[in-house]
């Protein structure tokens, strides 16, 4: 049934983009009709997938460290009150900051390759991914932590068995932000300085006029970030079963 | 019937608290209270909303106040450490969403680091079936009823099988016919321990107590006001329990 709807959804976006196409007359290296696009993709397959990995990987290493990084400071703020003292105020630079402004520095200091790429998704979902986790272990319910310290429960066996599976749905909600976001940091990182990935051919394209494999390039951007959000978006209803109501995209 | 305790349960110490003291927002709740639960007995405590009946309980458990300070000394009668023998339940089951029935049963287990063996399988099992929720044991809280679920919780406490019970008004979301079940269940499984059920219900406390306390006033004072006769679980006409029932409620307006 979710399916049958994201395909009329996806079919039906395709058709008011073929009517903006026909009604306006808009020339092709204005804006291309869907048709164009998949001539496009048809053209130079090879292209494409060849910077289209590079892309998905600085994506995905960038979602697998930042998650990383973010699990293990909301640890570290929730069970060390001095850590919270210190580490809050940097989780809130880190997010004050524009990760658009530090797109230049990262590219000088770590250079034209993955690793900038894959900072710049690590910084752009360590946000979320940290406060949401850190908010889950903080409002574990009070009664659950009365009934584990009157049966003589170890602060460890606590965090395993009930602040950790508790702060699970709130983590979810940030990683599913995170994975939402994470190509954003690396088609920006792309943008500003690079010799690969779907970013740097897209501006490449942009700059010889050609639209059409611009689009191309985009929408397979967007392919992978949708089923990068429903892996993840399944891979964590898994994780917590024990709850219904699960992504902001139900009913 | 058959048991599900391979081992004797320890036998239940009373429980004293002398120099109870509770503070809340500057003010004295209680001060210098003393409280002796006698060993082996339902002590029942009632009184009007906010007069610290679940902080005095939380004292007794060891818990922290949720706000206010509080102090006192609590031991047992027998001198030996109490901590340790002391089981809690709460108004809310505090089930575990993500564990099945049998994993909440045997939560106390893992929460101490100790291996869970096929003996506590089997004498969780055994627990479950004698609050008749063995068929559930490998289903999740949330598909389980108010008064399943109350159960379960009650299973854990027995699977602890600690001699001295704190309740917290275990029963009081359930609905009538629920709760008496529940209340006679816990008559049943809970003799011989020394047993502190908190209620807002005057009729739980005369149908289970051995004897009923009240608390009340400000700052409060523990009255023990009546002692029901015959053996709990009793019943409303055949133990004459209306009329104390009027006489509770009398000492509770009062105190209101």
């Amino acid at each position: 049934m979710r399916a049958i709807r994201l395909c009329i959804t996806f079919a039906g976006l395709l058709v008011l983009w073929q009517l903006i196409v026909t009604a306006t007359a808009a020339p092709t290296y204005i804006l291309p009709a869907p048709l164009d696009v998949a001539i496009a993709m048809a053209e130079r397959p090879g292209l494409l997938l060849q910077h289209a990995w590079v892309t998905f990987a600085e994506i995905l290493l960038g979602l697998l460290f930042g998650t990383i990084l973010g699990i293990v400071s909301a640890l570290v703020i929730a069970l060390f009150r001095p850590a919270k003292r210190w580490l809050l105020p940097v989780l809130v630079i880190s997010q004050a900051l524009p990760v658009f402004a530090l797109a230049p520095l990262l590219v000088l200091w770590l250079g034209y390759g993955m690793p900038s790429k894959v900072a710049m998704a690590v910084l752009i979902i360590y946000f979320p991914v940290t406060a949401a986790f850190y908010d889950g272990l903080r409002r574990t319910e009070g009664g659950w932590l009365d009934l584990a310290r009157t049966m003589g429960a170890t602060r460890g066996a606590m965090l395993r068995h009930i602040r950790i599976p508790a702060a699970l749905p709130a983590f979810g909600s940030g990683l599913r932000v995170g994975a939402a976001i994470a190509p954003i940091g690396a088609v920006v990182g792309e943008w500003v300085g690079s010799s690969a990935g779907l970013g740097y051919l897209m501006l490449h394209a942009n700059a010889r006029m050609q639209v059409d494999f611009m689009f191309a390039a985009l929408a397979l951007l967007a392919s992978f970030g949708l089923a990068l959000y429903f892996t993840v978006d399944f891979g964590l209803r898994r994780l917590t079963y024990w709850q219904r109501e699960q992504s902001p995209f139900d009913d | 019937m058959h048991s599900p305790f391979p081992d004797k349960p320890q036998t239940a110490p009373s429980i004293v608290l002398t120099g109870g003291h509770l503070r809340f927002a500057g003010k004295e709740v209680f001060h210098n209270l003393h409280l002796t639960l006698p060993a082996a007995k339902w002590s029942c405590l009632l009184g009007p909303s906010g007069v610290g009946k679940t902080s005095l309980l939380r004292q007794l458990a060891g818990l922290r106040a949720e706000d206010g300070e509080m102090e006192g000394t609590v031991a047992a009668g027998d001198g030996a450490p109490l901590p340790e023998r002391i089981a809690y339940m709460a108004q809310q089951d505090l089930l575990l969403p993500w564990a099945t029935v049998l994993e909440n049963v045997l939560i106390g287990r893992k929460l101490r680091g100790e291996p869970i063996r096929p003996q506590d399988r089997d004498k969780a099992m055994a627990i479950l079936a004698d609050v008749d929720v063995a068929r559930e044991a490998d289903a999740l809280p949330a598909a389980l009823s108010g008064g399943m679920r109350q159960r379960v919780a009650l299973a854990r406490t027995l699977f602890e099988d600690r001699p001295v019970i704190l309740m917290d008004e275990p029963f009081s979301s359930l609905d009538a016919i629920t709760r008496r079940r529940l209340q006679d269940l816990a008559v049943r499984l809970l003799a011989g321990r020394t047993v502190l059920l908190v209620t807002h219900d005057p009729m739980e406390a005369l149908r289970v107590g051995d004897d009923i306390l009240l608390l009340k006033g400000s700052p409060a004072r523990i009255q023990a006001p009546m002692s029901p006769t015959g053996s709990a679980p009793r019943q409303e006409d055949r133990d004459g329990l209306w009329p104390l029932y009027a006489e509770l409620l009398k000492q509770l307006g009062a105190a209101a």
